[in-house]
């Protein structure tokens, strides 16, 4: 196998220095100092932030489909090089992924290109067309052994759909991922309804279309005994109810986006459909409010809704535009922006957010998000909090370059990824020890 | 002045030169011959991505009469089924050597997606973009109240009530901006369905039907906009017809409550009979027919505005 | 040779003069229409035709003079920032088959005649068109020369000739200024 790795002097978690020794995937040694075996790459991580290698709930990866917007392959690159070390991509693929033969398939070429595990998740309903529940039994006993159902791009909006779903999912113990979105009252929407909403004549996607649904699905939950997972929560409503929810004991759990974390409606103004996204982009009061969710643990998790478009898609009117944004990349820069830079949130939060719970929801967490300690599964990310970068959308390793941050500085970023102890991303200054 | 694609940042000064403009283009347009040389070797391109047969003609009646010449550009497409991309039909009229650019389209903000693509480098005058601008007809509206009600200076002291679906509606959001700016005091008189959610901070009042306003306000301009029947029904934002024509209809018993001296509009097509009745429209305080022939002077003082002594500007 | 060329004296004196010649030349007054260019032609239009009514009480000062603005004839729009659009306005009596005589204060290259004889061209047929400036400073450049000159001034074409008139600026000189 390969040569032993020695990452010397870094700050695990934020908050304590050491140095790791990984030896065939695995970490081996943590200590304060570690004997260098002779034929050993050694990593000089002095200021570099060691995490578990990151896991994402919510991406897009295209393929099958629109392999001209993403693949599985430009995805997992993508997502090394934001740190992640496996991602859960969304079934609404074409073919959609609602059967055992497609997230198969999925699953395998993930396993096939290496650079980070890919988990796919279930349609809940057949061709997400919200009718008819997909064979969720044939997926979850597939090698891909899916946990997780969705319909994400749609709302899983029928009641009693919803409700059979989240019964049927106790079965093997999964979970509904829900996008929470009443249909009805979000017909031609293009933006966040409100005062820019009202100016720019963009028609308006109310709060209360997300928060009537949580509020929902939250009972629906409780009255069957079952587990739903909110995605991109997005208002300071759906955060009330979450934190209702939750204090009632509702098995509930809620993720945020960084894009929702750091934008805001005011983005419109531009008409670029860059900034065009489902759930919208809210008020700063809403911002605030998830900001506030996320560091007292009412939001559980950053995901990163990572929504590649192929340009035709963008370089459109604003009510042609296709929704969404690319996130793999750019999301560990945000949020160090507006969680560690202003002090809501600490590294090992970081951990916990973008690790450590979304693979106990994903039901991963035998592989992902671990503890970094002796006998783990070397799954790292290596942070360097002070390398300060400008995003240039070309540049990006997607496929598609939809990012709402061209041109912005983030804060720092992974340079280094390791799955299994092998390196899946390097930065530039770290190439040259693996030579 | 680069680009006219929304009243909101237009300032009073600016507001008011487009308008003084407009009036000595207006003189020119009473004479025997018509026709300016103004503009001659400019080329202006009709770009019109959803059918307006009258805000076209207008355009191209201003652009002639000022000697430029004029290419109508009809482009097929709508949400549902996407025609030639924006950004491809930008790309061709900047190849055909265009200087000014007037676009019609269904979505809002196409107008601003023009002049901001980087795709053109004419100006860009916005003729309508969805639910969002229609600087030239608010234009033409402010033109045609300041010569009935205030010749020569400001809106200061004049109130105008705009009537209708202001949810939909291009016409009220450049007003309310417009009329503002130049001292008006705008009241919007629509059913709560039909007044954006977010309206707070307009700087205009808000009223629920026609005779609260007519009782509340010493109105000097009626403003009544075209209802679209379709949203009446299959959209649910009113129970009928019948019920919307009861309270926001302007008809003769609500045309003799106006002060004698106030004025009836329209920006056309009327639906006569839903929004207003046959004798409001043809009393003679309609000026309706008169704000068409105010629409050419003032595209053509907008038109006068972006392209002349725009080599020095660029 | 810089500074004050002409006073107020020889202002008037030099109008007095040319209202003398437009009515010899005309035979009279009688068709004379005097269009006035702004900006400041239009108070030089006013004053000669004050001077021609004293000459021939017949002619209506009021009646036959108009305002001709040339901003949208101007062949040089696109060269410059934009320019405010004046006011014409033609006499009730119109100008076909009048004698109109177009007035300025400097004249200079022929490009602004040269522009409001296109735009009197719009306004109507007149019998003949005359050309009266205050001053002509020469340096022409298109083949159009003045009827009624008030007075000569050799100029370089980097010096500058600014009319001042009690109308406008408060008091009546012509002063010739270096150019920068």
């Amino acid at each position: 196998m390969s040569r032993p790795i020695v990452i010397k002097n870094a700050n695990l978690y934020g908050d304590t220095v050491a140095s790791l020794l990984i030896e065939n995937g695995v970490i081996t040694k943590v200590a304060d100092t570690i004997e260098t075996p002779d034929d050993a790459v050694v990593v000089e991580a002095d200021g570099l932030v060691v995490l578990p290698g990151l896991v994402d709930l919510h991406t897009h990866l295209r393929e099958p489909g629109r392999e001209d917007a993403e693949t599985i392959e430009t995805g997992s690159r993508a997502a090394a090089r934001g740190g992640w070390t496996a991602v859960h991509a969304m079934a609404n693929t074409n073919p959609v992924a609602d059967t055992a033969g497609v997230v198969e398939q999925v699953y395998s070429r993930g396993q096939e290109i290496g650079l980070i595990d890919v988990y796919p998740v279930g349609a809940v309903t057949i061709g997400l067309k919200g009718e008819h529940l997909s064979e969720m039994g044939a997926m979850a006993s597939s090698k891909a052994r899916v946990r997780l159902f969705s319909d994400d791009g749609v709302c899983v909006y029928d009641p009693v759909i919803m409700r059979r779903a989240l019964e049927y999912v106790k079965t093997f113990d999964g979970a509904v991922v829900q996008h929470a979105q009443d249909l009805r009252l979000t017909e031609g929407a293009q933006m966040h309804e409100g005062e820019v909403s009202a100016e720019l004549g963009l028609a308006g996607w109310p709060a209360v279309a997300e928060e009537s649904i949580v509020a929902r699905d939250a009972l629906l939950a409780e009255h069957v005994g079952s587990r739903v997972h909110v995605q991109h929560l997005s208002t300071a409503g759906s955060v009330e109810i979450i934190r209702w929810a939750k204090e009632r004991g509702i098995k509930v759990t809620a993720e945020a986006t960084p894009h929702h974390l750091l934008l805001t409606d005011e983005s419109a103004r531009t008409y670029d459909p860059l900034f065009k996204v489902n759930p919208p982009l809210r008020t700063q009061a809403d911002v605030d409010a998830l900001r506030t969710a996320v560091a007292d643990g009412t939001i559980d998790i950053i995901a990163t809704d990572h929504a590649p478009h192929a340009s035709e898609d963008k370089d459109c009117e604003w009510a042609a535009a296709s929704f969404g944004m690319l996130g793999l990349e750019t999301a560990l820069g945000v949020i160090q922006k507006v969680l560690v830079d202003t002090g809501a949130a600490t590294w090992r939060d970081v951990a916990r957010l973008m690790s450590e719970a979304p693979a106990r929801i994903g039901q991963v967490d035998h592989l992902h998000g671990r503890p970094i300690a002796e006998g783990e599964p070397a799954n790292l990310t290596l942070v360097d909090p002070k390398a300060a970068w400008t995003v240039t959308p070309e540049a990006l390793a997607s496929r598609a370059s939809n990012t709402p941050y061209g041109g912005i500085e983030l804060p720092g970023r992974a340079v280094a990824t390791f799955l299994r102890g092998v390196p899946t991303h390097l930065d530039a200054q770290l190439e040259g020890a693996f030579a | 002045m680069r680009h006219l694609l929304t009243t909101k940042d237009l300032s009073k000064t600016d507001a008011l030169r487009i308008l003084d403009t407009a009036t000595q283009m207006a003189a020119t347009q009473e004479r025997e011959v018509r026709k300016l040389p103004t503009l001659r070797g400019k080329t202006v391109v009709n770009l019109f991505f959803e059918d307006s047969t009258r805000t076209r003609i207008s355009f191209e009646a201003a652009a002639k009469r000022l000697s430029a010449d004029v290419i109508n550009f009809s482009a097929k497409g709508s949400s549902v089924s996407k025609g030639e991309s924006l950004k491809d039909t930008a790309l061709t009229l900047q190849a055909m050597g265009a200087d000014a650019v007037v676009v019609r389209h269904w979505a809002s903000g196409a107008a601003y997606q023009l002049a901001h693509g980087g795709w053109l480098h004419g100006s860009v005058l916005n003729a309508g973009d969805g639910t969002h601008q229609h600087p030239t007809q608010s234009l033409l509206d402010a033109f045609t109240i300041r010569k009935h009600l205030a010749p020569g200076g400001d809106l200061e002291g004049v109130t105008v009530a705009i009537v209708g679906d202001v949810l939909h509606s291009r016409v009220a959001r450049s007003n309310v901006y417009l009329l503002t700016t130049l001292g008006a005091k705008v009241v919007l008189v629509a059913p709560p369905t039909l007044v954006p959610v977010g309206i707070e901070p307009w700087p205009c009042d808000v009223v629920h039907t026609l005779d609260q306003a007519l009782d509340t306000y010493e109105i000097d301009a009626l403003m009544m906009l075209r209802v679209q029947r379709e949203r009446m029904t299959g959209g649910g934002f009113f129970p009928s017809p019948n019920e919307y024509s009861r309270i926001f209809g302007l008809d003769g018993d609500r045309l003799r409550r106006l002060p004698d001296h106030a004025i009836v509009m329209h920006p056309g097509p009327m639906n006569r009979g839903l929004e207003i009745s046959a004798e409001a429209a043809d009393s003679p305080r309609s000026v309706i027919v008169e704000q068409v022939a105010n629409g050419v002077a003032v595209r053509m003082a907008a038109l006068y505005l972006l392209l002349a002594g725009e080599e020095a500007a660029q | 040779m810089t500074g004050t060329i002409m006073g107020a004296a020889d202002i008037s004196r030099a109008l007095t003069r040319i209202a003398h010649e437009i009515v010899e030349r005309n035979d009279g007054a009688a068709d004379v229409v005097l269009m006035g260019i702004p900006t400041r032609g239009l108070p030089i239009a006013h004053r000669l035709a004050a001077r021609i009514a004293e000459i021939e009480p017949a002619f209506d000062a009021e009646l036959a003079t108009g305002a001709l603005d040339i901003t949208m004839y101007r062949d040089d729009l696109f060269k410059n920032p934009t320019r405010a659009i004046g006011t014409t306005s033609v006499p009730d009596t119109g100008i076909d088959d009048a004698v109109v005589v177009l007035v300025d204060d400097v004249f200079h290259t022929g490009r602004t005649i040269r522009a409001a004889l296109d735009a009197i061209r719009d306004l109507g047929r007149p019998r003949a068109v005359q050309l009266a400036a205050l001053v002509d400073r020469g340096h022409r450049e298109l083949p159009i020369r003045a009827d009624f000159v008030g007075k000569n001034i050799p100029t370089s074409r980097s010096e500058r000739v600014d009319v001042r008139l009690e109308e406008i600026d408060g008091e009546d000189a012509v002063i010739l200024r270096k150019g920068e």
